[in-house]
């Protein structure tokens, strides 16, 4: 009997889904994990319905496994992101994202004379709250609240 | 504290911004002493500051330190387009240690990454003037005789004023109590306020200060400038109620010392210059002691 090859795409064996992904941030979660760059697997799915987040995205990424660290980098656009860890086709873990205390290089300084706005210089904030994400610039000091979080 | 730089006041724990303090006191009792023989100390002032660069350049020269630099941007490469990392990738294999001024906020920080020598910001736009922070609290200390437990009024523009930003967070070391006095549109922001709550700190706000002038160990005043009100009649109506005379210092405590980061205009009162309660132009000076200790101390000088 031929093999269905829905399912070779649908399930993976090994590795990584990354659910509940906003489905407008799908390329920003792409690009922040630099999925982009790796030649595991990769196959996804977006403006899917969702009763939560209206339409929503979903990564599967074969043979991968994030360390807490990296997957936290995209709490800022995906808060509500669900991370099911796959080994043999089962489910054997669930991991939610937690915003981390400092974030490198992915948002926006909103204050438009910072430095960071001027050269090319590598953004980099203390997250001063977590709820409503507040980041406190490591170069101007000034802070950028989740209304004015622009993600680079 | 050797190759370390100061961009924030922060930057500095309680017992080093006092080890800072008892050497500028010591500059002060003598301070030409030839520490800084050999030295060239860079400063870089992508903006024009006549005080604050006369006094650093004041303190390396009495210290026996060379300088090189510029006192303005149009002198400089930045005219042809080099980015700040450039020039003080440059300047650092010049100099042993780079003061720098510049409009741009958090351009310090970035500096004193970048720099492989020890940065001394005098300035990055709104955000901080560490230097004179210090100086502020070495004519705190040297009027009153010590930091601690003091009633400090500041008064004028507390919203933009980054003098009054960095001296509360400093004072907040020392128990201090606030008294802010400004009109509606320039009261202190919330996130300071905020911060001295998480402090456990005692302030209180007004908009005029004449009823309770007599509480106060130091008056820091600051400019009320009009070009920060969205209404000019409102700059109108307030604008002589924070001014100071000297009528009305009669009552003020006999230790009260009237601090002011200068330029002044005419928010005080030129009667007041010869009241022996005037510190401001003092303060200058102190400016120069305290620029000296910063000098040696991030160079490792003994």
């Amino acid at each position: 009997m031929k093999e269905p090859k829905q399912l070779v795409v649908s399930a993976i064996q090994n590795g990584t889904v990354i659910d509940h992904v906003p489905a407008k941030q799908l390329f920003k979660v792409i690009q922040i994990l630099g999925l982009d760059h790796i030649d595991n697997q990769i196959t996804f799915g977006t403006n899917l319905e969702s009763k939560k987040l209206g339409s929503k995205a979903i990564i599967k990424i074969s043979e991968k496994f994030f360390k807490d660290d990296d997957i936290n980098r995209i709490a800022l656009v995906a808060p509500d992101a669900k991370l099911n860890i796959i080994r043999d086709y089962e489910v054997v873990e669930k991991r939610v994202v937690e915003v981390p205390d400092t974030i490198v290089g992915i948002a926006r300084c909103m204050n438009p004379k910072c430095i960071t706005n001027f050269e090319h210089v590598v953004t980099k904030f203390r997250v001063v709250s977590k709820k409503n994400v507040a980041l406190k610039c490591h170069y101007c000091e000034k802070i950028t609240n989740q209304e004015n979080l622009q993600i680079i | 504290m050797k190759n370390r730089s100061l961009v924030s006041i922060d930057d500095f724990s309680k017992k080093e911004i006092i080890g800072i303090l008892d050497r500028a006191e010591e500059f002060e009792k003598q301070p030409v002493r030839k520490l800084l023989e050999g030295k060239v100390i860079a400063t870089l002032f992508f903006e024009p500051s006549t005080r604050t660069r006369l006094s650093f350049e004041s303190a390396i020269n009495r210290l026996g330190g060379k300088i090189v630099g510029f006192s303005d941007s149009s002198s400089s490469s930045v005219t042809k387009g080099e980015t700040l990392h450039d020039t003080i990738k440059m300047v650092s294999s010049y100099s042993d240690l780079i003061v720098m001024r510049h409009p741009v906020e958090g351009s310090a920080r970035f500096a004193s990454e970048v720099a492989s020598v020890p940065v001394i910001n005098a300035g990055d736009g709104a955000n901080q003037h560490p230097t004179q922070t210090m100086l502020d609290l070495y004519s705190i200390r040297k009027t009153q005789g010590t930091l601690d437990n003091l009633n400090i009024f500041m008064v004028g523009d507390l919203k933009y004023g980054r003098t009054v930003h960095s001296l509360m967070m400093a004072m907040s070391n020392w128990n201090a109590t606030f008294n802010f006095i400004s009109p509606e549109e320039l009261k202190m922001p919330d996130e300071f306020k905020l911060y001295l709550d998480n402090m456990g700190l005692k302030y209180y706000e007004h908009t005029d200060f004449s009823d309770i002038i007599s509480k106060a160990d130091i008056i820091y005043m600051t400019r009320v400038q009009k070009e920060r009100f969205s209404d000019p009649i409102e700059y109108e109506k307030v604008k002589n109620v924070y001014v100071l005379r000297n009528d009305m210092l009669k009552k003020t405590k006999p230790n009260m010392r009237i601090l002011h980061p200068l330029p002044r205009v005419n928010e005080i009162h030129t009667d007041v210059d010869t009241n022996p309660k005037a510190y401001y132009f003092n303060q200058a000076q102190n400016g120069v002691y305290t620029r000296q200790a910063i000098l040696c101390t991030l160079l490792g000088i003994k």
